[in-house]
């Protein structure tokens, strides 16, 4: 039974890297429902990246389970799970130098059989993505040629492609300049529009309010606080999470944080 | 498909006209020799020389197959290995089998009586050891991601493998044996004929098939391990079997040949320039050139001197000339 939905549900999620090491997250939950932009928001090191790669598959959690639309995901096939879920690291290593097009029809992989070559509609479906993402320009040139933010924009492309119904984005947007983060999140919303969830992480707080329905704070592997952006980006919260005196003030209806400068000591 | 339009500058006319050098290589290739007189041999002399003819198709002509099957397994699965470990100066010797088998080859030359077959066999079983050793050595390994701790695995097991060779150099006989293991070394076909071909010919011929049918999911392969396995793969499995068809086919392959050296390396990087780096194409062209690059080296090998050059030297020498040839141009990329 393929799924069609996106709606993700973490329930008391604990992993760590090594059997002695240190836990990374500890009794993590949240639920995010279908059509939602959410953003994981911490600081560096805070369990953002590592909670991505649960949701993907590519980690095993030691505690606690994980359900898309009510399935666990370690019952998923990869085959499955590779058309539900999509996922774009904070950096891609640029290989080779496959052209910017050869690279987005990776995105197709899912679709293709074990030996299979992508077919025409793959390609079309290719064009689309980058026609989306506002790289077409780029088509035939070199991944290694392309800056960190038209790599990015690349990337954005190629899960794209792969059309999932769960988009798990690492930093998109950190190398981003301000016309690209805007295309980015209007790209983003048009997703959610379509009834795909899209889960991004950032350390920034004024990216998760632009461009997120709901938070979900973390702080050294725990939650600190989620909830609806307006509910849970305050001071407080912002407070609890990075150790700043934040003001929060307003931005057509989006918060806008803004830190208090302190003399430094 | 319409790759011509994928890739400006790298169209697929390209590969068709690597096909036809191809054709004229192997042509070409049959007619030079050093009998009934040295480099040419005209196709009258084929036509009234029985003992020319009977050289063509008993000595030239397997020799020919085995040095382009050579050619063209190194370079394949060179450029799968570039790309699997997204390194361009690794090739399908480098975890431990290139050394593993020069290790076996000078202990069968000194301590199993140096009969052809044992020196095969002894020189399969050490390079696939050393392959397995890497492999389990890099399971133990506790950081850095899958194809850094097999490189790591590699380059310590290629290392120990050499010493391994040197002890057993500095031990053999400096009159007899020495000679031997310096010649294999050194790389060559001279003794190929037609049962050699046919004995390599299966593991090879799997090894390319397995490369060439997979190529466009090696692409995929050399994205980082999360990319691949969100895009359906399960990147460790997928890599070991497209890493093992490469290695099975160089083994069979330096077990006969000897060190065939900077094939693998050099030919994946000409390719890449001439069709672009997508391995869709990459492949099939590193096949064509790896082929003609060793042709023409085994030709002159042959033919250029009375007596035989170790093909090895040849492949070496042009190797490294075209290798800083293309380090001084602009297009080769590390990264």
């Amino acid at each position: 039974m393929r799924i069609r939905g996106s709606r993700i549900s973490v329930k008391e999620l604990s992993f760590a890297y090594s059997e002695t090491g240190p836990e990374v997250l500890r009794d993590v939950s949240f639920d995010i429902t279908a059509g939602n932009i959410c953003a994981l928001l911490g600081p560096n090191g805070s369990g953002k990246t590592t909670l991505l790669n649960l949701v993907l598959g590519w980690l095993r959690p030691i505690g606690g389970r994980i359900e898309l639309e009510g399935r666990d995901v370690a019952e998923l096939s990869r085959r499955e799970m590779s058309r539900v879920v999509g996922f774009v690291p904070q950096e891609e290593p640029a290989g080779f130098e496959l052209s910017v097009l050869e690279y987005v029809l990776l995105g197709r992989a899912p679709y293709l059989s074990f030996l299979e070559t992508p077919r025409p509609e793959d390609r079309r479906a290719a064009e689309a993505a980058l026609e989306a993402a506002g790289i077409r320009k780029f088509r035939g040139r070199a991944l290694t040629t392309l800056s960190a933010g038209e790599k990015q924009l690349a990337a954005i492309a190629r899960v794209l492609a792969q059309d999932p119904m769960i988009f798990l984005l690492d930093e998109p947007m950190s190398h981003l300049d301000l016309a690209n983060t805007q295309r980015v999140c209007w790209l983003i919303e048009s997703l959610r529009d379509k009834g795909k969830t899209v889960v991004f992480t950032t350390h920034d707080p004024n990216v998760a309010s632009a461009s997120a329905d709901s938070i979900i704070m973390l702080l050294k592997g725990k939650v600190v606080a989620s909830g609806p952006v307006r509910e849970t980006l305050n001071a407080e919260n912002i407070r609890l999470t990075y150790g700043v005196e934040v003001e929060i003030l307003d931005g057509n209806g989006r918060p806008v944080v803004v830190t208090r400068m302190r003399k430094r000591n | 498909m319409d790759l011509e339009r994928e890739k400006p500058g790298h169209p697929e006319w390209r590969l068709w006209v690597i096909v036809g050098a191809v054709v004229l290589c192997l042509a070409v290739s049959a007619l030079i020799g050093r009998y009934p007189k040295p480099f040419l041999t005209s196709l009258s002399d084929l036509s009234d020389n029985e003992l020319a003819r009977s050289l063509l198709i008993h000595l030239r002509l397997p020799r020919i197959l085995m040095a382009f099957l050579l050619g063209a397994v190194l370079s394949a699965s060179g450029a799968a290995f570039q790309m699997i470990f997204r390194n361009p100066l690794v090739d399908s010797g480098f975890l431990g089998v290139s050394q593993g088998a020069a290790f076996g080859a000078s202990l069968g030359i000194v301590y199993f009586g140096g009969t052809s077959l044992g020196v095969q066999a002894s020189a399969a079983a050490f390079g696939f050891l050393g392959l397995a050793a890497s492999y389990l050595i890099a399971r133990r390994i506790r950081w850095g991601d899958w194809v850094f701790r097999l490189l790591l695995a590699g380059i310590s097991i290629a290392a120990l493998y050499s010493a391994g060779t040197g002890v057993i150099k500095y031990l053999a006989d400096p009159h007899k044996e020495l000679p031997d293991i310096t010649f294999w070394l050194l790389g060559g076909l001279w003794s190929v004929t037609w049962p050699d071909f046919w004995q390599v010919l299966p593991v090879a011929a799997l090894g390319l098939s397995v490369i060439l049918l997979m190529r466009w999911r090696v692409n995929l392969l050399s994205m980082r391990d999360e990319t691949a396995f969100s895009l359906g793969l399960r990147p460790g499995r997928e890599r070991l079997f497209v890493l093992s068809a490469a290695v099975a086919a160089t083994a069979v392959l330096v077990c006969k040949a000897g060190q065939v050296t900077w094939v693998g390396l050099i030919v994946p990087h000409i390719a890449r320039r001439l069709v672009g780096a997508d391995a869709r194409r990459l492949v099939p062209a590193s096949i064509f050139i790896g082929g003609i690059f060793v042709l023409v080296c085994d030709d002159l090998a042959r033919a250029a001197l009375s007596g035989e050059i170790p093909l090895g030297i040849l492949t070496s020498l042009f190797g490294t000339a075209v290798f800083i040839a293309l380090l001084s141009t602009r297009r080769l990329k590390l990264r």
